[in-house]
């Protein structure tokens, strides 16, 4: 069956603020779904969208599918329920910064550690929104937030990096304005084998406004971010003249044709390679001394959480002495009173 | 001498050591011999939250007793005829446990100026201490036994002295004619792998039994007959075992697979650890990072449509508490199992209570009624946990089981129920679209569930969530809808009244005093009431294994008794429970917040003073 965008929507009416990054990454994702049928041969009844609480949760409402908006920080464990109970769904987990990295950061370290077969998507405006406008665990040091008059204090979180500390097996970043990256990272998360995190950087219009501008502005996109792609060299530029050298252990951006550099010397993108020293370096990258690294980062194969439980099933019941409970309730030492 | 063998109807034995000393085991062992040979039988595992206290101190001693006898047994006995104590800290911890009349079996080598200092007595006398010149003390000096009789048996000596349970156990097996065959098996399953230690042990049981044989410190030997039990096929199983597999049960009958998201907590965690080893019976268990998602694993897997449980104990309850609100606001089948412990807080995690009741009913935000069932012996647990399932699951909504650290630790025979014996278990699947588009909050009109849309289902789609929402699925914050959602959920709670089975009575329907208890202490309530009851006094019992909603004739049975009198291990929880529900009538109360099980004689005096 052959789905369009159209098929995703629900008859809900979307409710974010008007300009708020979310409703691009809506349309990024319901662009992406059929895309994600096709290559992967779903239908849309396998589809479930799972959220937290926040702005970003209320994501499941406006998807035609199988929905579970939840509870503060909780996605992840619900998600997890969902795909070990059938693990033929498709499971998609929305949620944002303080959803996932504050409440619910205990679970979504976990779900990456099992390596559980869901995709979380992270929207990342750096700010409590559905609150109005106090600090989250991403929001820069020295932030003024209605709970930080003072500016914050506290060290943020970079996502990407807790999901390597966690043995992640899949990281990938986005902007919301990059409406096809968005969309064909989507695509890959939902290829992968295993927990994919997509974390996308959105911008709260009204609490937290151009949180993200200089680097996702037009004017500078180009100049300040790097779309990373498998196999090829990481080349950067409005005029495609810059790129990433590795110097000693550290990554330093040359511009093309200056000081002998040829697109030989360049870093090659390796999204595969298990190691994730490189992978972290790429992470870490930040605006102004190096462009902020998007699209696939790390997409590394190893055994799902759901195939190690189908296996041990199988296995189990392969190997089975006890088939029913009658057998069950008989095993072991009984003895008969006549 | 010429040994003498007394036939007794019923004995109660309780072992008590470091709780490195191997004492529940020992006891375990002991129990299983003697419900192999036929006795009715009830235990009590008494042991500290410390996995090694400090050797030799108070705080470390480990407790096990058993009840065994030739009549119906239903309590782990109040005070014990035999106490086996490893050394000075058991004795003085124990000793009030000892009938004047007990024996008391003591490991002498432990019995040393260090050892009794250690355990806190004032004098080197611990028996004048304790005042027990009158009972029949038998010093036996077991470790040096043990070390003796395994000198050859090429073990290293600590493996060696963590044999003298064993010596120990065989000394027992002599006092009560015990046959040794089935500990003797259970050595050598035990020990396949490592042959040596299990031949060791093997000695050391019948050296510990000849050893009682020729010393002539134990005159008597006792003789407990086998009891007269319904015909049929008996095991022997603890209350955790059985709420797993009554859960197995519900899963078998349903045809829905079992999905358990818990995390580890005293005294619950033996049932997820039953549940893991069933992945033979289509179980998926996943070890949780914490509570919460220990819950939330377990909404993710009813909502995708298996059988969902959590299992915890009070502080677990509490940390679920918001969760429990989506179960019930999403309208999902879910078993929360707490098998309740001494608290508040951390409390005292290994012993046992009936204090999270008020939790159950009324621990969460907004209104939020859910239905609750409690277990009243350990072989109940497994009936509870069967309805608990069932009702859940045909009534689309959350079901606490409430049990006790008493019962998932104690253990009975019990006659092996037939699979055909128990109902088949009908969840409202729904497997096609009804009505388009579909409404998820649809309800039937008998029991006011809605049905189970899972996903994977073409033309299902539905989202559910927190938010308040009308019958169509879609979220409203409509004061007039959430009023009607508020009553219609509140109702479908209310409606398992018309399902459950009707209150019963032991005892005359009509008489001057009636217990009321529910959940665990039913074997002793029951005791205390036919004790009353054999010495001519006008009492019944009631007691409750449905306890939200109370069975719809309760306020008739109450009506036909002069004194109502509730009984729990909680300052009065149930009692101000019934308060509310039936105000109609008085209730006296009798409560006991010790961590412990009542004994039957404070029972039968609370009741005679209220006749």
């Amino acid at each position: 069956m052959k789905y369009t965008p159209q098929d995703f929507k629900s008859n809900q009416e979307v409710k974010w603020c008007p300009g708020c990054g979310d409703h691009a990454i809506l349309a990024s994702i319901q662009r992406a779904m059929p895309e994600v049928c096709e290559a992967l041969n779903y239908t849309k009844e396998r589809f479930v969208f799972v959220s937290g609480i926040g702005c970003s949760s209320r994501f499941p409402y406006y998807m035609d599918t199988y929905g579970f908006h939840g509870i503060h920080g909780r996605a992840a464990a619900i998600a997890t329920g969902i795909k070990v109970a059938n693990p033929t769904l498709t499971v998609w987990e929305i949620t944002g910064d303080g959803d996932a990295l504050a409440i619910g950061g205990n679970h979504f370290i976990h779900s990456i550690r099992r390596n559980i077969d869901i995709n979380i998507v992270l929207f990342n405006n750096q700010i409590y929104g559905l609150t109005k406008g106090q600090y989250s665990p991403t929001s820069k040091l020295g932030m003024m937030t209605k709970t930080s008059p003072y500016g914050t204090v506290e060290h943020p979180f970079n996502p990407g990096a807790l999901v390597l500390g966690s043995r992640g097996t899949f990281f990938a970043r986005s902007i919301d304005v990059e409406l096809k990256l968005t969309q064909d990272i989507m695509v890959q998360s939902a290829k992968h084998d295993g927990t994919a995190v997509t974390e996308i950087l959105v911008n709260c219009v009204i609490f937290n406004d151009r949180t993200h501008s200089e680097i996702a502005d037009k004017e500078f996109r180009a100049e300040r971010t790097i779309i990373l792609k498998h196999g090829e060299p990481m080349i950067y530029g409005k005029n495609r003249d810059k790129g990433l050298v590795m110097i000693g252990n550290k990554i330093i951006s040359v511009v093309i044709g200056e000081n002998g550099i040829t697109e030989k010397d360049l870093l090659v993108h390796d999204c595969e390679i298990e190691n994730p020293g490189v992978h972290s370096m790429l992470i870490d990258m930040a605006y102004p001394e190096l462009p902020v690294a998007l699209g696939v980062i790390r997409a590394v194969k190893d055994k799902t959480y759901d195939d190690n439980v189908r296996d041990q099933v199988i296995d189990a019941r392969e190997h089975a002495q006890i088939h029913n409970m009658d057998e069950l309730l008989h095993s072991g030492a009984t003895w008969e009173v006549k | 001498m010429q040994h003498k063998v007394i036939d007794t109807k019923e004995v109660v034995i309780r072992f008590t050591g470091d709780s490195g000393d191997g004492m529940q085991l020992t006891g375990t062992l002991f129990a299983d011999a003697s419900a192999l040979y036929g006795n009715d039988i009830s235990t009590f595992p008494d042991f500290p939250a410390e996995i090694r206290a400090p050797q030799g101190t108070i705080a470390g001693v480990s407790g096990f007793q058993v009840n065994i006898g030739s009549g119906e047994i239903l309590t782990p006995g109040d005070f014990c005829d035999v106490l086996v104590a490893m050394n000075p800290a058991a004795l003085r911890s124990n000793a009030k446990w000892a009938k004047p009349s007990a024996s008391i079996i003591l490991d002498s080598d432990t019995f040393d100026e260090k050892g009794i200092k250690r355990a806190g007595f004032k004098t080197d006398d611990p028996i004048s201490e304790l005042k027990l010149q009158d009972r029949h003390i038998i010093f036996a000096p077991i470790t040096s036994l043990t070390k003796e009789s395994l000198k050859d048996s090429g073990l290293d000596s600590k493996s060696i002295l963590r044999s003298k349970n064993i010596f120990t156990l065989g000394i027992c097996y002599y006092m009560f004619n015990r046959p040794m065959e089935s500990t003797q098996e259970y050595l050598d399953k035990k020990f396949r792998k490592n042959p040596d230690v299990a031949e060791a042990n093997k000695k050391c049981l019948r050296d510990g039994f000849n050893y009682a044989g020729n010393i002539h410190a134990i005159p008597n030997t006792y003789r407990v007959l086998p009891a007269k039990l319904e015909k049929g096929t008996y095991r022997y199983i603890n209350g955790n075992q059985a709420t797993a597999w009554g859960l197995l049960a519900a899963s078998e009958k349903s045809g829905i697979p079992l999905f358990c998201g818990s995390y580890p907590i005293t005294p619950a965690t033996s049932i997820l650890e039953e549940l893991a080893l069933r992945k033979d019976l289509n179980v998926k268990t996943l070890q949780c990072e914490d509570e919460i998602a220990g819950i939330c694993t377990s909404i993710g897997a009813a909502y995708a449509g298996n059988l969902a449980v959590t299992t915890t104990s009070g502080p677990g309850l509490s940390l679920k508490s918001e969760a429990l609100g989506l179960a019930m606001i999403t309208e999902l089948p879910l078993v929360i199992v707490d098998v309740q412990r001494g608290g508040p807080s951390t409390g005292i995690p290994t012993k046992t209570e009936q204090t999270d009741l008020n939790q159950a009913l009324y621990g969460r935000n907004g209104e939020c009624p859910i239905a609750i069932i409690a277990a009243h012996s350990p072989s109940h647990c497994f009936e509870a946990a069967f309805y608990s399932a069932k009702y859940a699951m045909e009534h689309m909504m959350p079901v606490i089981l409430l049990t006790e650290g008493f019962l998932g630790n104690g253990s009975e025979p019990w006659k092996i129920p037939s699979m055909k014996d128990f109902p088949e278990i009908h969840p409202p699947v729904l497997s096609e679209p009804q009505e388009i588009p579909f409404w998820p909050f649809k309800r039937d009109q008998e029991r006011m569930a809605r049905r189970w849309a899972l996903p994977g289902t073409p033309g299902l789609e539905h989202r559910v969530g927190g938010l308040e929402k009308n019958n169509d699925g879609s979220v409203s914050s409509d004061p007039l809808v959430h009023e009607r959602m508020v009553k219609e959920r509140a109702e479908k709670v209310a409606r398992l009244a018309n399902y459950i089975p009707d209150q019963k009575v032991i005892g005359e329907e009509s008489a001057d005093v009636l217990v009321v208890g529910w959940g665990g202490t039913y074997g002793h309530l029951y005791t205390a009431v036919k004790e009353l009851q054999s010495e001519g006094k006008s009492v019944s019992l009631t007691h409750f294994d449905y306890i939200f909603p109370l069975p719809k004739n309760t306020a008739e049975i109450f009506s036909k008794f002069k004194k109502i009198i509730v009984c729990e291990l909680n300052s009065g929880q149930f009692a101000n429970y019934l308060r509310t529900e039936h105000q109609q009538f008085k209730y006296h109360q009798y409560n006991k917040v010790q961590g412990q099980p009542f004994i039957v004689k404070e029972i039968h005096d609370a009741v005679n003073a209220i006749l």
